[in-house]
């Protein structure tokens, strides 16, 4: 007979070999549609390997699409360890990216532009969150559907802006704004798309929150509320104040990957599906990979990245429609939160 | 004028009846206790298998089946992580609902733009969605059926108690719920549109979500909720082109409602409407 058992404190190890059987499984399962779709595993995979590591060009795809995805992903990181799900980060990337628009379009350039722009990111991706995290801490609404549901708003806001009041004045019959001034634009490395200043921002980010969740007392705050909500209420905890922070925090973190989309890469604001591939979907995987802790993300946005680019590669060599990556993201955020549950069981053999 | 209003009431049938058996779906999953967030990825899934199977056989009852059947599959997918894993039911859900939207835009590719020669008619879809919505709310408040499926989303332990197999009730309130979410993606491909566009349940999944609590888990209360929801797509479509109210307002306007609406279902405190138990997985001898 086999038996399952409960086993409350997995080991750090069995964990990790969990996930990673579990994420073996997605790609022999993800595999299984491509042979459904008419293409061989075996060729898929080996184009999007060769194309994305294989390749100086490639590699560079994989790091321009891993920025934003560390970026939102170590705040996410942090709002699933209060147990905060916030599913909107696409729409906070986008109030990020309209904020950021702003003040490069409408303020005087200055030296102070650039942090101008990721402060006011910033503050737009956090406020976007903030009728969530109001509405979970006070009413205990759900916040998933409510931060899913802003996400829509966000982007016909953004549509509405580049097709009306912000439509540039040199472009025609296009829905974008005019291009930002030269001094509001981004360094690239070389002659990639890759804007260090917003990949550095976003190591930056995932370290300073590792340190904040696990140094802080507002840490130890954040995570007795996420694992207890009960003991931080005896506690006297501020578990709204808290509540309302992470989505502040973690909606803040989205808003800076909008601005380093506008300000490194497109220099001017565009259809929403344009400025985001479904990064702030992307990026749960790349938070609940982490498994609570943000420094994690430096490797699992990399590997994410690698999934965004290759499904681009997919897209253009295979000739395959981009939802492949809505396939991918479903099958591994199944697997992963199934294999979560897995490891928290033993198995015994015998009576 | 009473003919333009009642063009608009017809309308606003049509567009509430995807809505209307979505709902009913996610009543009764939930009033087991089961939420299922993937609504939005079920109706893809059987506006595709629908569109596929009518267009190769011209017989849509068949393709409505299908729908049915391949929605209840892909919900019983969430039901074996949920129930049986108990994994996190929000996330099996919203990975179910980008699965579906994926699997079906892949497989979908071929199918890209066309258009179905004989398109199955609205009314059938709309009265049978009626029909259920009556039903639904004769079985779940004077039956045992119904009795005990609430008693499984009220209180799960009392209800194993007396002998009720708590999940294999659940399972099955699961299963119908994907049945009807896959129906109302069937009316979008064969009867309301009849074309194949990826991306054609257009959040429509989302707002079935919302009109389950919107509707404080009646059946009867859905049906107004549905044509409610159906008016201001009407209106959306009727308005866009004649005010200056920029349209991207009118197209946001459901969710932001949504939003609006959960907020007044917390300020009610109607949460004493939910069912109990709802979105906690059960484990025997498990408090």
């Amino acid at each position: 007979m086999i038996r399952f058992e409960e086993d409350l404190h997995p080991r750090r190890l069995k964990r990790l070999g969990v996930s990673v059987a579990v994420l073996a499984l997605a790609f022999v399962l993800v595999g299984g549609v491509f042979a459904a779709y008419g293409v061989g595993p075996w060729e898929a995979y080996r184009t999007l390997l060769e194309g994305t590591l294989g390749d100086s060009q490639g590699l560079a795809e994989v790091l321009r699409r891993t920025i934003p995805l560390l970026l939102i992903g170590s705040g996410l990181t942090l709002a699933f360890r209060v147990r905060f799900f916030n599913i909107g980060a696409e729409g906070q990337l986008l109030l990020g990216a309209v904020a950021s628009g702003a003040v490069a379009l409408f303020l005087p350039t200055s030296v102070l532009s650039l942090p101008l722009m990721f402060l006011a990111g910033a503050v737009a991706g956090g406020l976007w969150a903030l009728p969530a995290a109001w509405l979970r801490s006070r009413m205990d609404v759900n916040e998933i559907l409510t931060t899913l549901m802003l996400n829509p708003v966000a982007g016909y806001l953004v549509i509405y802006l580049v097709g009306g009041p912000w439509r540039g004045e040199q472009v025609q019959g296009y829905t974008y704004t005019d291009a930002f001034p030269e001094a509001v634009r981004l360094p690239l490395w070389g002659q990639t798309l890759v804007h260090w200043p917003t990949l550095v921002l976003g190591a930056v980010l995932a370290v300073v929150l590792q340190v904040l969740l696990t140094r802080t007392p507002l840490g130890y705050a954040l995570r007795v509320v996420g694992e207890s909500p009960r003991a931080a209420r005896y506690a006297g905890m501020p578990i709204s104040r808290v509540v309302l922070l992470t989505g502040l925090l973690s909606g803040g973190a989205a808003g800076l990957a909008g601005a380093g989309e506008v300000a490194g890469i497109h220099y001017r604001l565009l259809e929403p599906t344009q400025i985001s591939i479904g990064y702030g979907f992307t990026a749960i995987i790349v938070a609940w990979l982490a498994r609570g802790h943000p420094a994690l993300v430096l490797l699992t946005a990399p590997l994410m990245g690698l999934i965004l680019a290759g499904g681009d590669l997919l897209k253009i060599s295979l000739n395959m429609p981009f939802r492949i990556i809505d396939v991918f993201s479903g099958i591994m955020l199944l697997c992963l939160i199934a294999g979560e549950s897995l490891s928290r069981y033993r198995v015994r053999w015998g009576t | 004028m009473t003919e333009e209003v009642l063009q608009a009431l017809l309308r606003a049938l049509s567009f509430g009846t995807p809505l209307l058996l979505a709902t009913l779906g996610g009543i009764v999953n939930e009033r087991a206790g089961v939420v299922n967030l993937g609504v939005e990825g079920m109706m893809a899934v059987g506006a595709l298998a629908a569109f596929g199977l009518a267009s190769a056989s011209g017989a849509w009852p068949m393709a409505v089946g299908l729908a049915a059947l391949l929605g209840a599959l892909a919900a019983l997918l969430h039901g074996f992580v949920t129930l049986t894993l108990r994994a996190n039911t929000y996330v099996s859900g919203l990975a179910l609902s980008m699965l579906g939207l994926g699997v079906s835009g892949l497989l979908g590719k071929p199918y890209e733009g066309a258009f179905l020669f004989e398109s199955a008619p609205e009314l059938p879809f709309t009265l049978a969605a009626g029909g259920l919505a009556v039903l639904l709310w004769g079985v779940l408040f004077f039956t045992r059926p119904g009795l005990v499926l609430r008693s499984v989303g009220e209180n799960p332990a009392a209800a194993d108690a007396l002998g009720i197999p708590v999940l294999a009730v659940r399972y099955l309130a699961v299963a119908f719920g994907g049945a009807l979410a896959g129906v109302a993606g069937a009316f979008l491909s064969l009867a309301y549109q009849p074309a194949w566009t990826d991306g054609m349940t257009g959040g429509l999944g989302w707002i079935a979500v919302a009109l389950v609590i919107f509707s404080g888990w009646h059946p009867l209360r859905a049906v107004l909720g549905a044509v409610f929801f159906g008016l201001l797509y009407y209106l959306q479509f009727r308005l866009q082109s004649q005010s200056q109210v920029p349209t991207e307002l009118f197209a946001a306007m459901p969710y932001l409602l949504v939003v609006g609406v959960l907020a007044l279902a917390g300020v009610r405190r109607s949460r004493g409407a939910a069912p109990a138990a709802l979105g906690r997985s059960y484990q025997r001898g498990e408090r």
